[in-house]
């Protein structure tokens, strides 16, 4: 018996690889785009939605992933599968490091620790001129060549690669938070005390809770600089993690579908006002507090509570 | 009950989201508009310069009537948030939804140096109006792109032989903002200045998010003839003002990069100001019919003076036109289209004569400019004019192109203490 959630996110997948071919360029562009955001508001999610710990540092991980690729393609002309590692495994890394000193801190100390963590990152990127060319970001990152019979630097064929990147994820993660593991996070969310009571070792349950949404946001960070062929600090930056965090919130904190709906929403939002009003900004912000107000548990969590 | 609404409302969604998208683009009729795709930061840090960009943009086509050569013209402006990865999604929807002749705009080194790969990529003519990057025309020329505006160290390498022909200045202290803009701005002056006998003592490199200038200002050496500064917006009129407050305005020169008394910000400047001297390839107060013109016309439009950014796209804009003329308006012809953007040759702009050189950057005067108070407000007069500034100075291309890139570490400073 398969969950009816499981059947509506792989519905919702198949249904945009259904009609993927008959878009014209843009949108299909734009589909990528959330693809790979969603990996990103997913992980996001394993540490705001099931663990109870909102960072505000989380681009940290997917820009150094995405740097990973942009240097190694650029500069050492690495084929895919070296990359995706290195970049995967240098994310995972750094927020071993940065959990060591961010996971001591709870609530408002953990955002200000994740926010610290992730300026020293933006800063590394902005000011190690010679290894992230600085500002003025990394150029002619090529799309991957990986022996298949399309090219990736196609539109379709690179969604439909974002694709079942973001359907991976997403399995791996939704197995991951459903896991005795995934149910200690929640427990630990709902109540830190009881779980130190009943033997957890909460510590290490957040720590690597924290190391796993790093990872999956360096797996983002590689296909983000594949899919922009270009990395720049404006990936790493303050306003990309606080971005991630705002999808979280809309789609449904702790559904994991929903953040991946948060993310698509807001991107093709984004990018569709924009072109018909200069005061997008306007309405992305009216967005938000609707849901703030009218759906606190995000729009995944409304659509649940009704058909319940 | 519920749920079949739920249902309902999904299924509308969907239909809203996904009719229009897989609705098919407009076809390309024989007299169809030209489309000119138009990038800009309309909304962030960086929109009151957008907004400038496109008024610029706006005036010149308004004045041909937005048509040329027997075509109209249909401008699509998008916002670029003046953040390389929305100007690369937005460039994707002007090329491949909106199916333009002709991409332009753009503000920010990065997002033209993110934009670059994607032109080159498409094969899609484009200029540059304002993003000022060095290697753009340069070490990593691109082929698609023909930039109408400036490269960062051209006005500089003039303004430091200037220096050393009318001033008394040889030991200039530099304080400039901590990006490549600053790096390629103090850079420039610095290899031109030394190579003739002047000397750089001090570099002091301040970050963008600066708030409060007296540490830096506290550092400057008060045993340098002069200061060399590079400011944009915010930072521009804090670092004046905060000079004046250190008693140092009047004692201690200020010699700067144009954008730091640029009219978009010098309005907002008071008599701490006064008798800053700066390069650029343009000024508001600069004697030229075609300027008194434009400016006026840009003051009526827009409600305040020109700045060189409104300048520069109202520039491009003409530019664009011209090519189109050359062509007769056959845009659809890529490589024609292209060819003609590169032989452009203006006697008559705003900013005075304008032809190209071989690698795409403008060939321009540069005027040496003095912050001064006529009929009350504040302007950049031009004390000097140096005549068809190419982008290598006098330097052979070659030769040019063998030296690395300004940074923040080259030229070294040999003379720092």
């Amino acid at each position: 018996m398969i969950p009816r959630r499981v059947l509506a996110g792989l519905g919702a997948a198949a249904l945009a690889g259904l009609v993927a071919p008959a878009l014209s360029a843009y949108p299909l562009t734009l589909l990528t785009q959330a693809a790979i955001i969603a990996i990103l508001a997913m992980s996001l999610d394993v540490l705001l939605g099931y663990t109870g710990l909102p960072s505000l540092g989380h681009a940290a991980y997917f820009g150094i992933a995405a740097y990973a690729v942009g240097i190694l393609t650029t500069e050492y002309q690495c084929a895919f599968l070296t990359c995706l590692v290195s970049g995967v495994a240098l994310a995972a890394l750094t927020a071993a490091v940065f959990g060591l000193l961010a996971i001591r801190a709870s609530g408002t100390y953990f955002l200000m620790i994740t926010l610290a963590l992730g300026m020293v990152v933006w800063g590394l990127a902005f000011r190690w001129v010679s290894m992230t060319k600085g500002d003025n970001g990394i150029a002619g990152v090529p799309r991957p060549e990986l022996g298949l019979p399309w090219s990736l630097s196609a539109p379709l064929p690179f969604f439909y690669f974002a694709l079942a990147a973001a359907v991976a994820a997403w399995a791996v993660l939704g197995l991951l938070v459903r896991s005795p593991f995934g149910m200690g996070l929640q427990g630990i969310r709902e109540s830190e005390s009881r779980m130190r009571a009943l033997g957890y070792n909460v510590w290490l349950h957040k720590y690597l809770a924290f190391v796993i949404a790093g990872a999956f946001a360096g797996f983002a960070g590689v296909f983000w600089a594949y899919y922009n062929g270009f990395v720049s600090p404006a990936d790493v930056q303050l306003v990309t993690s606080v971005e991630t965090l705002l999808m979280v919130a809309l789609g449904g904190p702790g559904t994991l579908a929903g953040p991946a709906l948060g993310a698509t929403i807001i991107v093709f939002l984004k990018n569709f006002v924009s072109v018909y009003t200069k005061r997008w900004l306007l309405i992305l912000g009216a967005v938000y507090i609707g849901v703030i107000l009218f759906a606190p548990r995000g729009v995944l969590g409304a659509l649940r509570r009704r058909s319940t | 009950m519920t749920r079949i609404t739920t249902r309902i409302l999904a299924l509308v969604l969907l239909a809203v989201f996904v009719v229009p998208l897989s609705a098919p683009p407009p076809t390309t009729a024989q007299g169809a508009p030209i489309k000119i795709g138009f990038l800009a930061p309309m909304s962030g840090a960086f929109a009151q310069v957008g907004k400038d960009m496109l008024n610029g943009t706006e005036l010149y086509l308004d004045e041909i009537g937005r048509q040329a050569a027997g075509r109209k013209i249909e401008l699509i402006v998008e916002d670029d948030e003046g953040t390389p990865a929305a100007a690369l999604t937005k460039s994707r929807k002007l090329v491949e939804q909106d199916k333009v002749h002709l991409l332009t705009g753009g503000q920010l080194a990065n997002v033209g140096y993110a934009l670059q790969p994607f032109i080159d990529g498409n094969g899609i003519p484009a200029t540059y109006p304002v993003i000022a990057a060095d290697d753009i025309t340069q070490r990593k020329p691109a082929k698609w792109i023909v930039r109408t505006g400036w490269s960062t160290s051209q006005p500089m390498h003039p303004f430091a032989e200037w220096t050393i022909k009318n001033t008394k200045y040889r030991k200039v202290a530099a304080v400039a903002m901590d990006y490549a803009f600053g790096y390629e701005t103090i850079g420039g002056f610095q290899h031109v200045f030394e190579e003739q006998g002047g000397q750089i003592v001090q570099k002091i490199w301040v970050p963008l998010n600066t708030n409060d200038f007296a540490p830096f200002v506290a550092q400057i050496r008060r045993d340098a003839d002069a200061v060399l500064v590079l400011f944009t917006g915010r930072l521009a009129l804090q670092f004046v003002k905060q000079y004046q407050e250190a008693g140092l305005q009047g004692k201690l020169p200020i010699l700067s990069g144009g954008t730091t008394t640029d009219e978009s910000v010098l309005p907002q400047m008071g008599d701490e100001a006064l008798g800053v001297i700066s390069a650029l390839h343009y000024s508001q107060a600069l004697d030229l019919p075609a300027n008194q013109k434009f400016s006026k016309a840009f003051e009526a439009k827009a409600g305040k003076i020109s700045s060189y950014y409104s300048e520069a796209t109202y520039t491009n804009m003409r530019w664009i036109v011209e090519a189109i003329k050359a062509v007769s308006g056959k845009v659809e012809d890529r490589a024609g289209l292209l060819a003609a953007l590169r032989k452009v040759d203006i006697k008559d702009t705003a900013r005075g004569p304008i032809s190209i050189d071989a690698y795409g950057n403008p060939i321009q005067n540069i005027y040496v400019r003095k912050v001064e108070r006529v009929g009350g407000r504040l302007q950049n007069t031009v004390i000097a004019t140096i005549p068809n500034v190419s982008q290598f100075w006098t330097y052979k291309p070659e030769d040019y192109l063998k030296r690395p890139l300004y940074t923040r570490d080259y030229p070294p400073c040999k003379h720092c203490q």
